[in-house]
């Protein structure tokens, strides 16, 4: 307990440091505990997962679940169809963002108080589910892989990150002496506003990124054909829509409760292969959360 | 005004393309002309807003009409309020309202200080590589999707295979976690503070990191514990930050999350489980009542943007703090 052991510190200090060190122990517990135990219970033996003898390390080391998820050609079609949505769907938020988060971000801009008030004004008021629903129909969106990369491709609350940092850390000596050397926009945005931004790029970057990968919502409204239909409702299917039989009449009896001991360890595999692209990423973007939120609290 | 900035003073050289520097007074012309590389980045973002968000507000009125297929969205004859009577008079009408009010009410009320305790507890943290294990560790929960949450709780939580609903049981619980009425609010609410409490403290973090030192090291002079360090600087640092995310939570209030709620429901907790959100839903995309449900969707949309202004007219009294 070497964080315990200063000198010079009054008793009450160190009760007080105990305290902070067991409420951060148990939210640290509480947090990382059920995420420990899916990846041990995702290569254990089913049975004894089942009957929760499995709770510090993993017991009866098997590979089913993942061998079966392997085989699994819809888990397959989910993933790719949502790697293209996911990859396409990030270029062109951020094709269509960066530009214009700079674009509001210039003190010249004569317009951008107006235009700031018509992007505000979406976050508080919408015109609801059914009549986007009926627009997007109307614009033969549905069943397409474009519903997933088109509608709603500027957020405005990722715009409003982007604009005050561009406002805030682009020197305007910076920009006055680009102008000098007769610097458009355009050169100024690409080769100097661009590479100096890498932090809110990659702060604004994983949130299109992790919004699309998560994505249920639009293949569950708009889509139909199950060969577009993206991770997350082959996912559902897989997790959630045999839970009648696996909670159920079956369970009961000896058949099911056999096939539910293989679905669970089928499941607990299916959480780790979805999520972990974007555990992945997380450790490189990490860094940046804390600026990132710290631009998006000042207010716009 | 002009492009030119006043502190420079020498004229500026002939030689700069006219595109950025006018040479004369800016009139509209002249300024979208020196504009218009400006007007061309923001333009896509204008446009995908105008169709996607503005339109859709256009088409609100198809709550006053009757949905007609081949007139379009707003070529439906004109019938009033007859759809939000309807609701109004509806058998579901007391459930929906109760349900998404006690599910949002218990989402903010418990949710709301969670961050809260939890940033102050992480900032007291003097161990740098711990503290940094712990935020990395509660941040993480934020990016699980939610079916696969919802998928998580169910094993979890399964009374005959879960971890979770092993130790229940153990401890004379005999509820199924999963499938009553008891217990849907409660696990829906502390799921929903495992998975963001983490990540809604960044805010309140940030607010902690730029407190003075000077204010510290004074209340450390003036013989302050711990404790009182944080009740008189830490807390009164971060109030702004409480105030304005609750007003914007109070603007939420009837915007329970659908996919979760939606993800959550069985047959069995259906009774305290349909929100208006979901019911929309239903209505709606699934049995074609698109009038009836957009005006479901536009009474919903109403009461949040009421709640919304009252919160901020009332900060706006007490404490001179406002959304806008």
């Amino acid at each position: 307990m070497s964080l315990l052991s200063k000198k010079g510190k009054s008793t009450s200090d160190l009760i007080f440091d105990i305290i902070i060190f067991v409420l951060c122990a148990f939210v640290f517990l509480i947090v990382a505990y059920p995420l420990y135990f899916v990846i041990i219970a995702s290569v254990s033996d089913s049975t004894l997962v089942s009957t929760g003898q499995v709770t510090l390390y993993p017991k009866g080391f098997s590979l089913f679940g993942y061998k079966e998820i392997f085989n699994d050609s819809r888990i397959w079609v989910g993933y790719k169809n949502t790697i293209i949505y996911t990859v396409l769907g990030t270029a062109v938020n951020l094709l269509f963002t960066l530009p214009a988060a700079y674009v509001l971000s210039r003190p010249e801009f004569k317009a951008r108080r107006a235009l700031m008030f018509i992007f505000v004004f979406t976050m508080f008021f919408n015109g609801g589910l059914i009549p986007t629903y009926l627009l997007i129909k109307e614009l033969g969106l549905t069943n397409s892989m474009w519903v997933f990369i088109l509608p709603f491709s500027v957020n405005v609350f990722n715009l409003i990150i982007t604009r005050t940092f561009f406002e805030t850390s682009l020197p305007k000596e910076l920009f006055e002496a680009a102008q000098m050397d007769g610097c458009s926009h355009f050169q100024f945005f690409g080769k100097i506003a661009l590479p100096l931004s890498k932090a809110v790029i990659s702060v604004v970057g994983l949130y299109y990124l992790v919004g699309h990968w998560n994505d249920f919502f639009t293949g569950l409204i708009y889509i139909r054909d199950y060969s577009l239909q993206p991770l997350q409702i082959v996912l559902r299917d897989i997790l959630l829509a045999n839970q009648v039989f696996a909670e159920g009449a079956g369970s009961g009896g000896a058949a099911g409760g056999y096939a539910q001991k293989y679905a669970d360890q089928i499941k607990y595999g299916v959480i780790i292969v979805s999520t972990l692209p974007i555990l992945l990423v997380y450790p490189f973007i990490q860094k940046y959360f804390e600026k990132g939120v710290m631009i998006g609290s000042v207010k716009g | 005004m002009a492009f030119l900035n006043p502190q420079t003073t020498k004229p500026i050289d002939g030689s700069i393309p006219s595109a950025i520097v006018p040479k004369k007074k800016a009139t509209v012309f002249n300024t979208f002309k020196r504009d218009y590389q400006l007007w061309l980045m923001i333009l896509p973002a204008i446009i995908v807003i105008i169709i996607f968000n503005y339109i859709p507000m256009y088409g609100i009125q198809l709550a006053f009409r009757e949905y007609d297929f081949t007139k379009g969205l707003t070529g439906g004859e004109w019938v009033g309020l007859k759809y939000f009577k309807q609701f109004i008079d509806s058998f579901m009408f007391a459930d929906l309202m109760t349900n998404t009010v006690v599910i949002s009410l218990a989402t903010i009320i418990l949710g709301f200080p969670a961050p809260i305790i939890l940033a102050l507890i992480i900032n007291q943290v003097v161990w740098k590589k711990w503290k940094k294990t712990i935020q990395t560790t509660v941040y993480l929960p934020h990016f699980i999707s939610m079916v696969v949450m919802v998928g998580l709780l169910n094993v979890l939580l399964s009374p005959n295979s879960g971890v979770v609903g092993h130790i229940a049981s153990s401890l004379g619980f005999d509820v199924n976690l999963l499938a009553s009425e008891k217990a849907f609010v409660p696990v829906y609410v502390l799921s929903d503070i495992w998975q963001h409490a983490g990540w809604n403290s960044i805010i309140y973090l940030a607010a902690l990191a730029s407190v003075d030192p000077e204010l510290y090291d004074s209340a450390k002079i003036d013989g302050a514990s711990r404790w009182q360090t944080i009740r008189y600087v830490d807390l009164p640092a971060i109030v702004p930050t409480m105030i304005i995310l609750f007003i914007l939570s109070m603007g939420n209030i009837l915007n329970t999350g659908f996919e979760k709620i939606f993800l959550m429901q069985n047959p069995l907790n259906l009774p305290v489980s349909e929100v208006i959100a979901t019911y929309v839903y239903k209505i709606g995309i699934i049995s074609n009542q698109f009038s009836y449900s957009a005006a479901i969707g536009l009474f919903n949309t109403l009461i949040n943007f009421a709640f919304l202004l009252a919160m901020n007219y009332i900060a706006k009294r007490f404490s001179n703090i406002s959304l806008w």
